[in-house]
């Protein structure tokens, strides 16, 4: 997938993240706005995903070479036009800061794990990130969903109309179980498919518990596009949860923040 | 310039050495006692004519075969020390007559019931306080009913003279891994973190060998004129790293690598396996079994409840070693630890010097490197 962007191509600040999943770029211009990005899937090598991206922006008149480039996500060291590499939380919190423009607390709910990102003056305060374990990351509701046979968003749509089930383990593989039980019992999908949710909801709740409430969240991430978890997680937490259409990108846009920070 | 590379070469070629020297030492006569945990007085046993070894527990090699007795979700520490009893893949404890416990955790306390089934297993009751009369006699029967059982198992006689010789050797032992701390207070630190936890593991196979102690003099003194020449070991501005939670050993140096891989340097390590159990000496001028009691019950373990002196010493190491964070290192189903970080994150962050404070939860394998690079990075990122 590629989003064209007008304007003028000049040095150029560049943020590369690879994550589990996607690889993204975003590209900033002289003035700080958005110039171009693109997304990838990652597949099996991190390397491949880079030099993909790298040959997007080429394509697109970006000359890479005399760009200023920070690369993050877990396969950042894999990025060899890269000057600096910078960890995802520093980059998720200049994403968010850069989209919201103020204090809160960022939630990112990755491919393979769920970030959140206290950040007090502009900076990150404190951060928590969850061990091991699939549960209450996008992998864990891609697994679900797979085992009911849906895509994600229908997941989401289905999870809207139902209620009163409940899947009550923790883990990944137990809960998948717990669906198919689900499933052999004869519950309705949109049942199962709201315990699936509520799961995570819970989930997320418990790892924002931990750095205190009382504030604003900004939901970031993959999972940001869906309304219906946003206003889920909104409720559980009893506080304003916010996203933006470009909230997904935060991770790469935060690379590219500080790619005019650190590099200049 | 000093060469301390050889120094180091040596201390590293020690430690799979050491299982020689015990089996030298047992195929000579020496009796052996096998100890799992800090409260341990290896004066004691060393007055007993014996020697005193730290037995396996930091591997994840045999934690498989311990889940075939105990429950998975145990701490890996108590896994793999009873795992490496079963399978026998611990040499130590493969030449050790009588293995000494004490009812720290739960975990623990537990397993050593099972322990006593493989090789003889003497458990200390260790009282959960240190505060108050009641406990320290407590812990002072406790020691003594230990030197009863070492008398009566190892055909000896454990004599006054003989345990003040003893404290006062190992107060000496103390003294050099204290000296030897300092060098990591000035900015940047004489060593890196990967280089001090090495020489706390050469001191654990020192085996009460003075040369061994000599050793670590030398090398000190041999920094400290390299330092002078004008020597760097660890560049300037890294991200000072007080290390603290549950004991350090080989597969946890994951972590250790992982901070200073990442811009940060360890300048102590508040765990057992460094810092905890020595920073305070015996006081050689009270009756032995009662110094002894006072020294070891004032272990700041988080089994003590309340732990108030961890959280002191943590705070006074922080400013004495002008640390820009505290990382501590929990493992996994380790509840005393984990429960207890609320309480560090509580003191650290909230005193006159907010210090920036991490909690890592973690096992013995090696498959979460990748994300204790992540956590770790943006940690120094965070205190950058
Ligand atoms: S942490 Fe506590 S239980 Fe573990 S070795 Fe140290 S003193 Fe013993
Ligand atoms: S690390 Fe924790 S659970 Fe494990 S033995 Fe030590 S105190 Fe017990």
């Amino acid at each position: 997938m590629l989003v064209r962007f007008e304007g003028a191509l000049s040095p150029n600040c560049v943020g590369v993240d690879i994550g589990s999943t996607a690889a993204k770029a975003v590209v900033l211009g002289g003035d700080g706005s958005i110039l171009y990005k693109a997304v990838v899937p990652t597949g099996w090598s991190s390397a491949g995903a880079a030099e993909a991206l790298r040959e997007n922006m080429e394509r697109e008149g970006i000359d890479v070479s005399k760009a200023r480039v920070v690369a993050t996500g877990y396969g950042r060291v894999s990025v060899p036009y890269a000057a600096k590499t910078v960890t995802e939380i520093s980059c998720h919190a200049q994403g968010a800061l850069r989209l919201f423009g103020r204090d809160g607390t960022v939630v990112d709910i990755g491919g393979q794990d769920t970030k959140v990102i206290s950040l007090s003056k502009g900076k990150v305060a404190d951060f928590l990130m969850n061990d091991k374990c699939a549960a209450g990351t996008g992998r864990f509701l891609e697994v679900m969903a797979n085992t009911l046979a849906v895509e994600l968003p229908e997941l989401f749509a289905l999870a809207e109309r139902g209620g009163g089930a409940a899947i009550s383990s923790m883990c990944t593989v137990f809960a998948e179980s717990e669906v198919i039980g689900l499933i052999g019992g004869g519950r309705a999908k949109e049942d199962i498919a709201f315990a699936v949710c509520e799961s995570i909801v819970a989930r997320v709740t418990a790892l924002c518990g931990k750095q205190g409430g009382g504030r604003e969240f900004f939901l970031t991430g993959g999972l940001c596009e869906s309304e219906y978890l946003r206003g889920r997680l909104s409720e559980s937490l009893r506080a304003p949860v916010f996203t933006d259409p470009l909230a997904r990108w935060a991770g790469a846009l935060g690379a590219a923040v500080l790619a005019g920070v650190f590099l200049s | 310039m000093h060469d301390v590379e050889a120094l180091f070469e040596d201390m590293r070629g020690a430690i799979p050495a050491g299982p020689v020297k015990i089996k030298e030492a047992a195929d000579s006569g020496k009796k052996v006692v096998g100890c799992y945990c800090a409260y341990t007085p290896f004066e004691v046993i060393r007055a007993a004519g014996a020697v005193p070894v730290s037995l396996c527990s930091t591997s994840d090699k045999p934690i498989a075969a311990g889940e075939e007795h105990l429950p998975r979700n145990l701490c890996p520490l108590i896994k793999s020390s009873y795992g490496f009893a079963l399978t026998d893949t611990c040499p130590y404890f493969h030449f050790c007559d009588l293995v000494i416990g004490e009812t720290t955790c739960d975990g623990k306390k537990k397993m050593y019931e099972l322990l006593d089934r493989l090789r003889p297993t003497h458990v200390m009751q260790l009282p959960q306080t240190y505060f108050g009369a009641d406990a320290l006699n407590v812990w002072r029967a406790e020691i003594e009913r230990l030197a009863r059982r070492l008398e009566a198992e190892l055909g000896v006689t454990i004599t006054e003279d003989g345990l003040r010789r003893e404290i006062k050797k190992r107060n000496e032992e103390r003294r050099v891994m204290q000296d030897f701390y300092e060098l990591s207070k000035p900015d940047p630190p004489l060593l890196s973190g990967r280089e001090l936890h090495l020489v706390n593991e050469f001191f654990k196979v020192s085996f009460g060998d003075a040369r061994a102690m000599d050793t670590i003099r030398e090398l000190e003194t041999k920094l400290r004129e390299n330092w002078e020449a004008g020597e760097r070991r660890v560049p300037a501005g890294r991200r000072r790293i007080v290390v603290t939670g549950c004991p350090t050993g080989k597969s946890l140096e994951k972590v250790f690598d992982a901070i200073e891989e990442n811009g940060g340097v360890i300048v102590a390590f508040e765990n057992c396996g460094g810092l905890k159990p020595n920073y305070e000496p015996a006081d050689e001028t009270l009756p032995p079994y009662e110094a002894l009691a006072v020294k070891y019950l004032g272990i700041p373990c988080s089994c003590m409840s309340p732990n108030t002196k961890r959280l002191d010493l943590l705070e006074t190491l922080a400013g004495e070693y002008k640390a820009d964070g505290v990382v501590d290192i929990i493992l996994q189903a380790c509840h005393t630890y984990s429960v207890e970080s609320f309480l560090v994150r509580e003191r650290l962050t909230g005193g006159k010097r907010s210090v920036p404070y991490i909690p890592v939860e973690t096992d013995y394998s090696q498959s979460d490197t990748e994300q204790l690079s992540t956590r770790m990075g943006a940690f120094m990122e965070m205190i950058a």
